[in-house]
């Protein structure tokens, strides 16, 4: 087995994560020696559906909206440092995105810099509206002849590979699992091959442990007296050190908050996994039962025992759909008898709502009570007695078909000010375009990646 | 043996995950001993019955003797899930703490984080 170590950092997580996370990450690859990766993850599936809409208004855009916040920063210091980008950044426009990124490069008086595209994901190209309007969905939503914003399928990380084997600097996806941002890079590097089933499974773990970012270092942990996470507000981003049989190291840069032990790995091993023994991706059926976890020192901790199966036949995609509108409302009571009130302003709501025509189901919580846990009927509410002294906030809750009845539900909150009880103040309101989501199979064969260089 | 009644967040931590309507929520014992007294006690029908008032109507429990962890598998838990839910935490994030406030029986020795 080679000695070889190719570092991989993960510096977003999700579609508005930290923006300065990668300066220090940076810093942290440009000191090593060998193979180095920066990777974002900023896909959502709303982000998607949205990119699509943004893409028919206006071919030159449908990548991610924050490619410039992302990428400005670090793009000079990751090509001086010669550390390779990777994300899936290239949303509903990966073209688009590669187009922005070398201009970046131009307006920074960069050399002139090589971006590779992996393209293919678009369902709708690949099949057809109406094989996909027919297809079966996984959760059991009926498609019909709802409006279909954006259909696409989780390309896996060979094509990424390919991506790299181009010498692109940067690499900008559209839709692809997760982990092959990671997983891409480590296939390039060390010419693992479609069946190596078990390296494959240690990369896509890899992979699965970075693309929360800080997930797995300490963020979205720390719960005090408990579990205390020295200078959160700094917390450093992952990682991972790789070997040749795909044992990994997950670390985080130096000077950076944070942790990273048995702990923050376990949490984030288990993160979005249902049976532990076949997590399904497109590369590979990782089996995780069987991992070990080593503590190597502070902030270092070695994984390994990934076990690997043969992928399945099938890939798996995502269909965007419009999702109506959410209409939202709040209004605050604070000091003597403020649960009474809000009750009653809950109460006021309801009956204002059958008065005039909107029969859709109502949520109506009061903040302050129980209402994250509770039930859309208030049921825990009802069950406990809270103090009718306290600070309360009633929020209303809809989902309607139009924006207008959404807005209607939404109003009533608003009218509080003078026609609700005594005291109520803070109204907020927010209505929300929604996108719905279903998933389907595809078979693998129906889906051709591609990668263009430009 | 004596034991004392605790939370489950005395003894150990959790995170939440989400796909559609369906969520994970894993359950960490902060020391390896604990973990066999959480396989017995708690159990997918108490977890179910904790959810019930969401809806769920389906748990299921995975067990980890390796990391000295479970998974639990929890449907139908959103109310609609992430996209129809109208609860203000539409994933269904901070569920992981109304696991963590079930409660269980363990010798007094076995408390503290």
């Amino acid at each position: 087995m080679s000695d070889k170590i190719v570092h991989i950092g993960c510096a977003a997580g999700f579609a508005g994560d930290r923006f300065d996370a990668s300066l220090p990450m940076v810093e942290s690859l440009a000191k090593h020696d060998g193979p180095r990766y920066l990777t974002f993850e900023v896909l959502a599936e709303r982000t998607l559906a949205i990119a699509h809409r943004e893409r028919l208004s206006n071919p030159d855009l449908g990548y991610s909206p924050f490619l410039d916040t992302y990428i400005k920063p670090v793009l000079g210091q990751a090509i001086e440092a010669g550390v390779r980008i990777v994300s899936n950044m290239g949303a509903a426009n990966p073209r688009g995105a590669a187009r922005r990124i070398k201009e970046i490069a131009r307006e920074q008086g960069l050399r002139e810099i090589t971006v590779a595209v992996v393209e293919g994901d678009d369902l709708v190209n690949a099949i057809g509206e109406s094989e996909i309007r027919a297809a079966k969905t996984i959760e059991g939503i009926n498609i019909g002849d709802r409006e279909i914003l954006a259909a696409n399928t989780y390309l896996g990380a060979f094509p990424v590979a390919e991506a790299l084997a181009s010498n692109a600097d940067v690499v900008v996806t559209g839709r692809v699992t997760d982990p092959s941002i990671v997983l891409g890079p480590l296939i390039h590097e060390f010419g693992w091959k479609e069946d190596d089933w078990q390296r494959l499974a240690g990369g896509t773990l890899a992979g699965h442990l970075l693309e929360c970012g800080a997930q797995v270092t300490g963020g979205y942990f720390a719960d005090p007296g408990f579990k205390d996470v020295p200078n959160l507000a700094n917390v450093g981003f992952p990682i991972a050190e790789v070997n040749a049989d795909a044992q990994f190291v997950v670390t985080k840069p130096e000077g950076t908050g944070g942790v990273v032990d048995e702990r923050t790995i376990k949490e984030q091993i288990l993160y979005e996994m249902h049976d532990p023994a076949s997590y399904l991706t497109a590369d590979v059926v990782l089996d995780i039962t069987g991992v070990e976890l080593v503590q190597q020192g502070t902030d270092r901790v070695a994984v390994s025992g990934a076990r690997g199966h043969p992928r399945t036949q099938t890939l798996k995609a995502t269909v965007s759909m419009d999702g109506g509108w959410l209409g939202e409302g709040e209004i605050s009571y604070a000091g003597p008898n403020a649960r009474k009130r809000a009750e009653l302003a809950a109460r006021v709501v309801r009956e204002r709502c059958h008065d005039i025509g909107i029969d859709l189901p109502l949520r109506v919580d009061i903040i302050g009570t129980l209402s994250t846990f509770d039930s859309i009927d208030g049921e825990l509410r009802m069950r406990d007695d809270f103090p009718d002294d306290g600070d309360y906030r009633v929020r209303v809750a809809v989902r309607a078909p139009d924006r207008e009845t959404a807005r209607k539900v939404s109003d009533e909150v608003l009218s509080l000010y003078c026609s609700g009880p005594a005291g109520g103040g803070g109204v907020r309101q927010q209505i929300t375009n929604r996108v719905d989501t279903a998933s389907v199979l595809v078979d693998r064969t129906r889906v051709t990646p591609l990668v263009h260089v430009l | 043996m004596s034991t004392t009644t605790v939370r489950l967040h005395e003894l150990a931590h959790a995170r939440t995950g989400d796909k559609g309507n369906r969520i994970n929520i894993s359950l960490i014992p902060y020391r390896p001993e604990l973990f066999e007294i959480l396989q017995q006690q708690v159990t997918p029908e108490r977890v179910l019955k904790l959810f019930a008032h969401r809806g769920a109507d389906h748990v299921e429990r995975f067990d980890l003797p390796n990391l000295k962890a479970m998974n639990f598998v929890i449907d139908n838990a959103l109310e609609g899930g992430v996209n129809g839910s109208l609860n203000l935490d539409g994933h269904g994030k901070s569920l992981s703490f109304l696991l963590l406030s079930l409660t269980v029986d363990v010798p007094p020795s076995l408390v503290t984080g």
